[in-house]
Formats: structure tokens, C-alpha cells, sequence
């Protein structure tokens, strides 16, 4: 099927010479959801504001929908919604008249019903005639959220979108995005939580420097990237790891209290029971042994951090 | 053509002005009754008529140029930079909507608002002074063609504005003084030269002797002229809004 985003060797150099984009290529298939990770300044928003007509591309293309984001803007922009990170709204309008706005600005006609469904899925109804500066900062972003959803776009871009909400509006967030992607919209988030990405995404991409470090689907990198862990609590603390362990390249925690071993779980032997029968005959007990996974953000740090070691 | 979103952003900009009703429509009537009663009244009670118009009736149309150059600019800069302002102008670049779309939108509205204002100003003038329209189509022209060159010209400054400080300086120390010393007060054939001379660098004198030819069948400079040198400026703000969209220009990076 062919992707409904197309970015083909886009790049962004602003004005101060800043290359805040270097030849991205990436392809966003209809339906799914998409994490953007990356630390401050990688190129997240600015490849967002270039997909959606904020930010003109210096070279490369962009096709959403198969229309070209420059040539064809009028058809590729009326099939996006965008939520950005900071939150901008025209203060004094109430939120049914800046909703609506949103919707007549992207040219659809007005739906009375279509928009109570949309502010009442957003918990937002009861507030409809409020005006936005009366509201919390959390109905805010949702209101920003009701704007991008209003024209009903195929593809939802949020940048950041639970960046600085208590835990039960991120929970929420969660389940509309969720929802939305039920009803088929797609959608391509940033974002600074791992945990968001990990719990969400259908498939993740990390981008650092201004360039796509790697794409790959949440579970198979977590596959293949993800590295488990054995930790051994000591019945006595060691000061050094003893040289009869050394072919597994153990690591020594908690001020000599803890033994730390990782392998690839997806190694056909992982060296466990080897290595604890080497720990029995040099008479080294343990009183307490945990198994742990990665974390995505695990992989996001060793990624970024393997990415930087080759240009320092 | 994006029609829906066009009147979007019509309608968005009208209603700022019912919101801000006192800024927007009663202030500027309250100044120019001032006006009427410190030149109509007070000075233009003592004073002869000019070309056989009584004075007070004489300075309408310079006054209701100068309500509409201060208006249409100010209400057109304030359109575009408040967006800008406040980080919502990240919802019209990425609309589907074209840089003629945008311009018809915010232009549009601050021209109309400026032209309600005309004409609000010319109904209280009537109050005070017998106001006469000989040629009433060349003065409705006049109306729309200056309301919509200076809505233009509002909207450049308000690209190019950094702050609110820039958004006020070419409205109050350019335009206000160049129609003052455009004849709004006073024809300018009553100045000695090289004061006269001078004037007619100012192009303001053809805006003023334009307007008021259309309601008194009598012009500092020929109506032809008067209309040349407004379509002129009028195509010169129009090359410039095309250069900004062309470059994003203090729109997007």
C-alpha cells in the first residue's frame, strides 16, 4: 500500500546556517501510529512544521496523500491536523467559535453536530462558550487538539503533546489518540517520554542531528536492540570481578553488592546457567537473583549516544 | 478557491472589531466630532469659505481620509502581527489556504471595517455641517480603492513589524503628519511656494484632493492624477504583499 507520507531526502537549513535537516527519508504507512524520538534540537519540529507548510523545505520532497506539500499544498494541508507544542490560541475566543474557525479556515462547512461530538469527546463541551484564557492549561491543549481534529484530517501530527501535563491527562491523551487511530486517522507524534512511544507507537523513529538514525517497529526494536539483564545480589560483597568470570563481562553494582549481567535474550544460549555454575565452584553466593529488560528509552540513550561517539 | 476559509477569516477579523467596538468604531467617532467642534465650529465659524465651500464642510473629506489611512492600517497590522504575536499564525500557513485567500481574508475585513468608519464619519459630519456628494460613485470609489491600498500597506507593516512599538510608528509619525500637511485642513493652493510645491511630494495631497473632488467637484490637483498616483501605490503594496508570500518574509523560515 502506498505510504500516506513520503519524505523523500528533505532538507532544512535556516537562515543562520543552521542544518536542522539532512537529506530525511521516511515513509508513514495509513493508519498507524508513528513515535518522532530524539533530544532537543535533533530536527523533530522542524520536520513537522515542513510537512505541514510552516517551514519551507531547502531541498527534497514531501508527498501526503500522493500530493506534493509544495504543488499540490491545498490538497496535502486539507488532509493534516496539527497540533503544535506550544500553545498558541486566540485568547479571547470562546472555544466554539475558535473550533469552528479552525474547521472554516481548512474549508469545510460548518457541523453543528460533527464539532458537539468532537468538544464532547474531549471533555470539552461543558466549556464550549468559555473563553480560552479562563481555561487550565490542560482544556487548553485539548482545545488545541479539537482545532486539529475540527477539519476531520486523515493524518494528526502532535508535537509533544503531553509535554508538561499531570499523568491522568497523559493517560487520556493516550486513549483519544488511540481512539483516533481506531478510526483510521493517522497519526505521527514527538515526543520526550520513551514510555509514550513505547506504550503507543506502532513503530518508532529516532532522529538525531537532523537526520534518521533508525525506523523500525516498537517491538521488533525492542527485539532487536533490547538487551536483558541478570542481577545478583551478593551474600558478601566483592571488590573486584574475578578473573574466572571474565568471558562474561560482568559488572560490579551497589558498592560490590550486586553482580550485573547482560545478554542478548534473543542469543540462543543466554550463559546464565554456566555462569552460575562457574559462581558455585568459586564458592560465590548469592541471596537474590531479578531479571529485567530494557527499556525503550534504554535503547533511545544507547542509539543517540552510539551515534555521537564516532564524531567526538 | 478556499471561499469557506476565506470567509473564515473575514468573519474572525469582523467580530475583533464588535469585541473591540469602543477601539475600533467609537473612538475614532469621538475624535473626529472633536474635530467638527474645535475646526467646524469653533475655528471654521471664523473662517471664509474655500473654492465657495463652507469650511466646516470643506475639511470632511480630508477628515474621513485621514480616520481611513489611520484605520485601515492600523486595523490591518494589527490583524496580521497579533497572530504572529501570539504563535496562531501557525494555523494559516499550514491551511489550505493561498496567499490571495489570506490577503482577501485579513485585507478584506480591514478594508471593510475602515469604509464602515467612512461612512459612520461622514453621517456624524452631516449632524454638524451640510455636506454635499456631487459625484457619488467616484466618491465610493475613492473610498474602497484607499481603504483597500492602505489595508495593504497595514498588512506589510504588520509582517514587518518586531513589536508593538514598530506597529504604532509608521501610522502615527508618517501617515497622521503627511495628511495633515496633505490638505485635510486647508487646500494647498493656500500655501506661499515652495511650501505648495513641496506639498505635492506628499502623496497624500492626491488621496485628500481626490476625495474632496468627489464631494465638492473641486481638487488641489486634476481627479485623473489624484486616481493615477492611488493605483500606483495600490499596485506597489500589491508587489510587495507578493514578494512576502513568494518569500515568506517574517512569515515562515
Amino acid at each position: 500500500m502506498q505510504p500516506i507520507i513520503s519524505i523523500s531526502n528533505l532538507s532544512k537549513t535556516y537562515d543562520g546556517g543552521v542544518r536542522a535537516l539532512n537529506s530525511v527519508s521516511l515513509d508513514i504507512e495509513q493508519g498507524e501510529i508513528f513515535a518522532l524520538l530524539g533530544p532537543n534540537g535533533a530536527g523533530k519540529t522542524t520536520l513537522i512544521s515542513a510537512v505541514c507548510g510552516i517551514v519551507t523545505p531547502t531541498s527534497g520532497t514531501v508527498l501526503a496523500g500522493g500530493h506534493d506539500i509544495i504543488r499540490g499544498y491545498k490538497k496535502a494541508r486539507a488532509m493534516i491536523g496539527l497540533v503544535p507544542q506550544e500553545i498558541s490560541t486566540d485568547a479571547f475566543e470562546t472555544v466554539w467559535a475558535t473550533v469552528n474557525f479552525s474547521r472554516g479556515l481548512f474549508g469545510k462547512a460548518g457541523d453543528r453536530a460533527y464539532i458537539e461530538q468532537l468538544l464532547r469527546d474531549l471533555a470539552l463541551w461543558d466549556k464550549k462558550d468559555a473563553k480560552i484564557m479562563e481555561l487550565s492549561g490542560g482544556m487548553k491543549r485539548r482545545v488545541m487538539i479539537a482545532k486539529a481534529l475540527s477539519h476531520e484530517p486523515e493524518i494528526l501530527f502532535l508535537d509533544e503533546p503531553t509535554a508538561g501535563v499531570d499523568v491522568e491527562l497523559r493517560r487520556s491523551m493516550w486513549n483519544l489518540v488511540r481512539g483516533l487511530r481506531e478510526r483510521g486517522v493517522t497519526i505521527i507524534l514527538t515526543t520526550h517520554y520513551i514510555e509514550e512511544a513505547e506504550e503507543m507507537a506502532d513503530r518508532v523513529g529516532v532522529i538525531r542531528g537532523g537526520e534518521i538514525i533508525v525506523v523500525e517497529e516498537t517491538e521488533a526494536i525492542m527485539r532487536k536492540l533490547g538487551k536483558r539483564q541478570l542481577t545478583l545480589t551478593l551474600t558478601e560483597a566483592m571488590e573486584t570481578v574475578p578473573d574466572a568470570l571474565a568471558e562474561w563481562h560482568l559488572e560490579l553494582a551497589d558498592e560490590g553488592h550486586r553482580l550485573v549481567y547482560s545478554f542478548d535474550a534473543n542469543d540462543e544460549s543466554t550463559g546464565i546457567p554456566s555462569l552460575l555454575r562457574r559462581m558455585g565452584d568459586l564458592g560465590i553466593g548469592f541471596a537474590d537473583l531479578d531479571t529485567s529488560k530494557s527499556s525503550l528509552e534504554d535503547i533511545f540513550v544507547g542509539l543517540v549516544n552510539a551515534q555521537q561517539e564516532p564524531a567526538a | 478557491m478556499n471561499i469557506r476559509g476565506v470567509w473564515a477569516l473575514y468573519s474572525f477579523e469582523m467580530q475583533r472589531t464588535w469585541r473591540t467596538l469602543w477601539q475600533s468604531v467609537v473612538t475614532p467617532v469621538i475624535t473626529t466630532v472633536l474635530y467638527f467642534v474645535v475646526f467646524g465650529s469653533a475655528i471654521g465659524s471664523r473662517m471664509e469659505d474655500i473654492g465657495g465651500v463652507d469650511y466646516g464642510a470643506f475639511i470632511v473629506p480630508g477628515l474621513m481620509m485621514l480616520s481611513l489611512l489611520t484605520q485601515s492600517i492600523s486595523n490591518a497590522s494589527f490583524g496580521i502581527y497579533f497572530p504572529k504575536f501570539s504563535g496562531t499564525v501557525y494555523e494559516m500557513l499550514s491551511a489550505p489556504m493561498s496567499p490571495i485567500e489570506l490577503v482577501l481574508g485579513y485585507v478584506g475585513a480591514a478594508a471593510t471595517k475602515s469604509i464602515l468608519l467612512g461612512l459612520i464619519i461622514l453621517a456624524t459630519a452631516n449632524l454638524f455641517v451640510d455636506v454635499r456628494i456631487e459625484y457619488p460613485l467616484v466618491m465610493i470609489l475613492f473610498l474602497v480603492l484607499t481603504a483597500l491600498t492602505f489595508s495593504l500597506f497595514g498588512f506589510i507593516i504588520g509582517i514587518w513589524a518586531d513589536g508593538f512599538e514598530q506597529l504604532s510608528f509608521i501610522p502615527m509619525l508618517v501617515v497622521t503628519p503627511l495628511t495633515f500637511l496633505g490638505g485635510a485642513f486647508y487646500s494647498i493652493n493656500m500655501l506661499p511656494d515652495p511650501w505648495r510645491s513641496i506639498s505635492l511630494f506628499n502623496p497624500v495631497v492626491y488621496l485628500v484632493s481626490g476625495f474632496r473632488w468627489s464631494f465638492y467637484g473641486e481638487g488641489d490637483v486634476s481627479i485623473g492624477l489624484s486616481l493615477g498616483i492611488t493605483a500606483a501605490f495600490l499596485i506597489a503594496c500589491l508587489a510587495v504583499v507578493i514578494w512576502i508570500f513568494r518569500t515568506g518574509y517574517r512569515l515562515k523560515e
